[in-house]
C-alpha cells in the first residue's frame, strides 16, 4: 500500500503575498512536489479548503484583523505542524511598526472611513496567539529552505534551519564584508543566515530580514555603528526595519529611541 | 637571504603566467574586487592591481591607488589559500534509496585541476603547512583536501610593505617566505628577483627569461624585506602562550570581551588556519536521495558546542575563550606550534575591531587564576 501523502495547506494572513511565491517560482520542482504532497489547500495555486485537516500548514501574513485572528485558532486546530512562513508570519514584518506607534491614529489619519475597515490597531506575530512548530525567516524566504523543510517533514524528520550569523554564510560564498570595506551598517552579525547571503554578495549591507541569531549582540554592532557615524533614529530603523517583532530587534531598536517614521 | 637564481625584468613579467599555462595551470592571481584583492583567474600581468595599496586596521579595510608600476605593494585580502584547499562548502557523499534493493552510497570527490597561485604570502604559507599538518598528516588524511592541494603550484611573493595590522615577524612567519613555494618572487619597480623553491619551480625559472641582477638590485629587496618586519606595529607576547593562557581560564577579562564580541566567526572565517567544519544532511525534496554536506564552521556558533541537548559554551566570552586559548595556546600541545600567523585578519575583518594581540595582552597582564582553580 502507498504511504499516504503529506497533506499541506498554504494560508495567507496580512503580506504580500511574496513568500508564497518560493513555491510558485520553483516551476518544475513544484510540480514534483505535488506529485509528493497533497496540497489541499493553496490558493494561489488552486486547491481551495481553508477548513481541510493537514498535516502541514503554512502561513504567510501577520494578524491584522480579527477574523485572521479567529481562522488562526480554526488552523491551528486543524494542523498537526504549524509552520510560520516569512517574516510577517515569523515576526510582524514591515506591518508591525505600528505596533511601535499609535496605530488606531494611524488608521483614523490615513483612511476617511476608519469604519469601513476591520483592521486592529497592532499586527501581530503568529506565536503571540497561537504554538508555532517552525519558524522559516526572511522577506521574502528562500526557496530552498522552504523546500528543504518539507522534504524533512515529508521524511518524518523534526526540520531544524540553521540560526548562525549571515557572516558565515557571508565568508562560505567569499562575499566582502560591506562594513569592513565601506562602512555600511550591516545587520549580517547579529541576522541569521538562511538567505544565501544576497544582499552582500552584491555589495548591500544586510537589512536583517532573516530576524535574530542565536545569539545576537545588538548592542556592540549598535555602538559600531555610531562610530560609523549613524544618528541614534538610524540605528533604531536599522533594527526595526522588517522584524520589529522580533524581542532582539525590537530591544535594540528602543534602546536607540526607535520610533517609526510618523505619518 | 635568498638564493635569486636572477632578474625577470618588468616587461617579461608575462611569460612567466604563459609558462604556467603552457605546462597545464589555471593561473590564479590577485585582481582588485569588490573593493578588496582577492585572487582571480588571470591571464596577464595587466590583470594584477598594479599601484595599489590597502589600508588596513580593526574594522576597517580600503584600497587606494598610487602611482607605482608594482603588482604586489598591497599586503593582504581577505582570504588566503584556505577556500582553494578546504572548500567553504562541498558534498561528501550522497545516498539513494533502490526500491527493493536497499541503500546506494555514491561519494563526491573534487574534480581537481592544475591550479598556479601568483602572489602568495608568507604568513599564509605558514598556515598552508598548519592545514596540511591537520588534514593530511596522521592515519586518516583527507582526500578532498588532499586531491586539492596536490594540483596547487604556489609562487610566492615576499612582502616589501607590511599593514598596521600584520604581525608575522613576531610569529616568526614572515615578511620573507621561507619554504612552502615553488618559485618566489620580489618584486621591484624594473622587475622581479626570483628564486625556487623546489624541483617544479626550477624547471619553471628555467624556461624563464632571466638575466643576471644587477649589482645593489638584491641589497634593495632584502631592504625592503627587512623594513616590511621592522615596520609592523602589533605584536604577540610570546610564541608559546599555552601555560599562560592555562593559568588565566577564569579572568575577568574574558568576559570583558565578550560584552564586545559580536560571536559572528568572522575571524574564524578569515584565519587561514582554522579548519573546524560541520555536517549537515539535504535531504532531495523531490527525489528519494540525500546529500551530505560539510562546510566551514566557527567554534563562535552554538552548534559547536552542542552536545546530545546541551550547548556547553552558552556565551560569547566562553567562545571567546575557547577560539583563542585553542588558537594560541592548545595548538602547541596538537601540532607543536601556535595556530596564528601573524596575518592580522582577524583583527582587520572583525566588523567591531576586536585585535588579538591587545586581547592576549591584556589577558597576560592579568595575574594567573590561583592554583586551586586551575586545577579544577
Amino acid at each position: 500500500m502507498e504511504p499516504r501523502k503529506l497533506r499541506v495547506a498554504v494560508h495567507k494572513f496580512a503580506s504580500c503575498d511574496g513568500c508564497q511565491l518560493a513555491f510558485l517560482n520553483a516551476g518544475e520542482a513544484l510540480l514534483a512536489l505535488s506529485e509528493r504532497v497533497d496540497f489541499v489547500h493553496f490558493a494561489e495555486l488552486g486547491p481551495m479548503d481553508p477548513e481541510a485537516e493537514v498535516d502541514v500548514a503554512f502561513i504567510e501574513g501577520s494578524v491584522c484583523t480579527r477574523e485572521e485572528g479567529d481562522r488562526l485558532q480554526r488552523i491551528r486546530a486543524r494542523s498537526r505542524f504549524l509552520i510560520s512562513l516569512g517574516a510577517c508570519a515569523t515576526a510582524g514584518g514591515l506591518q508591525a511598526l505600528r505596533n511601535l506607534a499609535d496605530g488606531e491614529a494611524w488608521l483614523n489619519e490615513i483612511y476617511p472611513r476608519r469604519e469601513y475597515l476591520d483592521a486592529l490597531a497592532t499586527a501581530t506575530p503568529l506565536s503571540e496567539e497561537v504554538t508555532v512548530d517552525l519558524a522559516i525567516w526572511g522577506c521574502p524566504v528562500n526557496g530552498e529552505q522552504v523546500f528543504q523543510v518539507i522534504a524533512e517533514l515529508e521524511r518524518g524528520l523534526t526540520p531544524r534551519l540553521p540560526d548562525d550569523p549571515l557572516c558565515l554564510e557571508c565568508k562560505r560564498r567569499g562575499a566582502v564584508c560591506t562594513l569592513v570595506t565601506q562602512g555600511r551598517p550591516c545587520l549580517g552579525p547579529v541576522t541569521r543566515g538562511g538567505c544565501g547571503a544576497l544582499c552582500p554578495r552584491f555589495g548591500r549591507d544586510c537589512y536583517g530580514c532573516f530576524g535574530p541569531s542565536e545569539h545576537p549582540n545588538t548592542e556592540a554592532l549598535g555602538r559600531r555603528f555610531e562610530g560609523l557615524g549613524l544618528i541614534d533614529a538610524a540605528i533604531a530603523r536599522r533594527f526595526l526595519f522588517i522584524n520589529s517583532a522580533a524581542p532582539a530587534f525590537r530591544e535594540a531598536g528602543l534602546r536607540w529611541g526607535g520610533r517609526p517614521a510618523c505619518p | 637571504m635568498g638564493t635569486y637564481l636572477g632578474l625577470l625584468q618588468r616587461r617579461h613579467a608575462d611569460t612567466l603566467i604563459q609558462r604556467l599555462r603552457g605546462a597545464g595551470y589555471h593561473v590564479l592571481g590577485p585582481v582588485v574586487q569588490d573593493g578588496t584583492i582577492r585572487y582571480a583567474p588571470v591571464d596577464g600581468f595587466d590583470r594584477l592591481p598594479a599601484g595599489w595599496v590597502e589600508q588596513q586596521a580593526p574594522g576597517h579595510y580600503r584600497l587606494q591607488k598610487r602611482d607605482s608600476p608594482r603588482c604586489f605593494s598591497w599586503t593582504l585580502g581577505p582570504q588566503g589559500l584556505k577556500p582553494l584547499t578546504f572548500a567553504p562548502e562541498e558534498p561528501l557523499w550522497t545516498v539513494e534509496r533502490r526500491h527493493g534493493h536497499g541503500l546506494e552510497f555514491h561519494s563526491h570527490f573534487p574534480e581537481t585541476k592544475k591550479q598556479a597561485v601568483l602572489g602568495v604570502r608568507a604568513c599564509d604559507l605558514a598556515a598552508l603547512a598548519l592545514q596540511d599538518r591537520h588534514f593530511l598528516g596522521g592515519p586518516h588524511p583527507d582526500e578532498r583536501y588532499r586531491r586539492r592541494r596536490e594540483g596547487l603550484l604556489l609562487i610566492a611573493v615576499h612582502c616589501h610593505r607590511a599593514a598596521p595590522t600584520c604581525f608575522c615577524a613576531s610569529t616568526g612567519d614572515g615578511p620573507r617566505a621561507h619554504h612552502g613555494f615553488d618559485l618566489a618572487l620580489s618584486e621591484l619597480d624594473e622587475g622581479y628577483l626570483v628564486e625556487a623553491g623546489s624541483e617544479a619551480g626550477h624547471a619553471l625559472a628555467a624556461a624563464l627569461p632571466l638575466i643576471p641582477p644587477q649589482p645593489g638590485q638584491q641589497a634593495r629587496a632584502e631592504r625592503e624585506i627587512r623594513h616590511a618586519g621592522e615596520a609592523q606595529e602589533r605584536r604577540l607576547p610570546g610564541r608559546d602562550l599555552m601555560t599562560a593562557l592555562r593559568a588565566r581560564r577564569d579572568a575577568a577579562h574574558w568576559e570583558e570581551i565578550g560584552r564586545r564580541c559580536l560571536a559572528c566567526g568572522n575571524c574564524t572565517s578569515v584565519c587561514p588556519t582554522c579548519f573546524c567544519h560541520c555536517h549537515q544532511e539535504r535531504p532531495h525534496p523531490t527525489e528519494d536521495r540525500s546529500s551530505h554536506y560539510r562546510q566551514w564552521d566557527s567554534c563562535f556558533t552554538s552548534g559547536h558546542s552542542y552536545i546530545h541537548g546541551i550547548v556547553i559554551r552558552e556565551d560569547t566570552a566562553l567562545r571567546y575563550r575557547q577560539w583563542l586559548s585553542h588558537k594560541l595556546g592548545e595548538w602547541h600541545a596538537q601540532y607543536g606550534r601556535s595556530g596564528c600567523v601573524g596575518c592580522g585578519r582577524c583583527i582587520t575583518w572583525c566588523p567591531v575591531g576586536i585585535d588579538l594581540t591587545h586581547e592576549t595582552a591584556a589577558l597576560l597582564a592579568a595575574p594567573p587564576d590561583d592554583s586551586e582553580a586551575c586545577d579544577a
